[in-house]
């Protein structure tokens, strides 16, 4: 079969957000194509080999289905954010949606690569041996080699 | 039909009954058949999208008892 390729570029941290290159990777690496993430931004955090912080908020999301009507007032209490993610992933987990975890390994075990952005790491001063691994270092230079020649280029 | 192998992917939501569905084909023959069952309503589309991209030939589909099934003849 022909091999198509698909690039790309992670930016959020959130676990809403966390879902759609995954999900993305790990389908299309199953249809055999070739792929390849650039992390970069909040989108650093997705590389962590604990993902356990990676949250939801209700707020400024107006768009979150809530169980109860709940006004901004009280979302901006603290521990609403660590309930809020909490019910996702439980809810998630009752819909038979794979964890984050699962996913990333779906897509290092399918060999997607993962590249993560050298000018926002320094930026946030993250410790690259938080991050897992099988993760290149680079800038929009390595992206572009790669995203010139894929079939299907995301922004996310 | 006969088939090879079965895979249950029930319970089991997007993206993984295609993820799963090709790990289950990889140590499969050319040529067998993989019986797959699922509860994803969205698997159905999925399936053939799968089949038609990796070539693998969906030999009839259909749904049992509220689940699909699905017959994947391996390229």
């Amino acid at each position: 079969m022909q091999n198509k390729k698909m690039a790309l570029i992670a930016t959020k941290g959130t676990l809403d957000m966390a879902y759609p290159p995954f999900i993305l990777a790990s389908t299309a690496a199953s249809l055999g194509w070739t792929v390849q993430i650039f992390f970069t931004f909040y989108g650093l955090q997705l590389l962590r080999k604990n993902l356990d912080g990676i949250r939801i908020s209700p707020l400024a999301n107006p768009a979150m289905p809530m169980p109860v009507p709940m006004p901004v007032m009280v979302q901006m209490l603290p521990g609403m954010e660590s309930m809020a993610t909490m019910m996702m992933k439980n809810k998630m987990k009752s819909k038979g949606v794979a964890s984050l975890q699962e996913l990333r390994d779906v897509c290092l075990e399918l060999e997607v690569k993962f590249v993560a952005c050298q000018m926002t790491v320094d930026l946030f001063e993250f410790e690259t041996s938080e991050f897992i691994k099988d993760v290149e270092y680079g800038g929009a230079a390595t992206f572009m080699k790669f995203a010139g020649e894929s079939d299907v280029c995301l922004f996310i | 039909m006969n088939f090879d192998k079965e895979f249950d992917a029930s319970g089991l939501a997007c993206p993984m009954p295609i993820v799963k569905t090709k790990k289950a084909l990889a140590d499969m023959a050319s040529g067998q058949v993989l019986r797959v069952v699922a509860t994803d309503p969205g698997s159905v589309c999925d399936m053939a999208a799968f089949a038609e991209q990796t070539g693998h030939a969906l030999l009839e589909q259909g749904s049992e008892a509220g689940k699909f099934i699905f017959y994947l003849k391996k390229a």
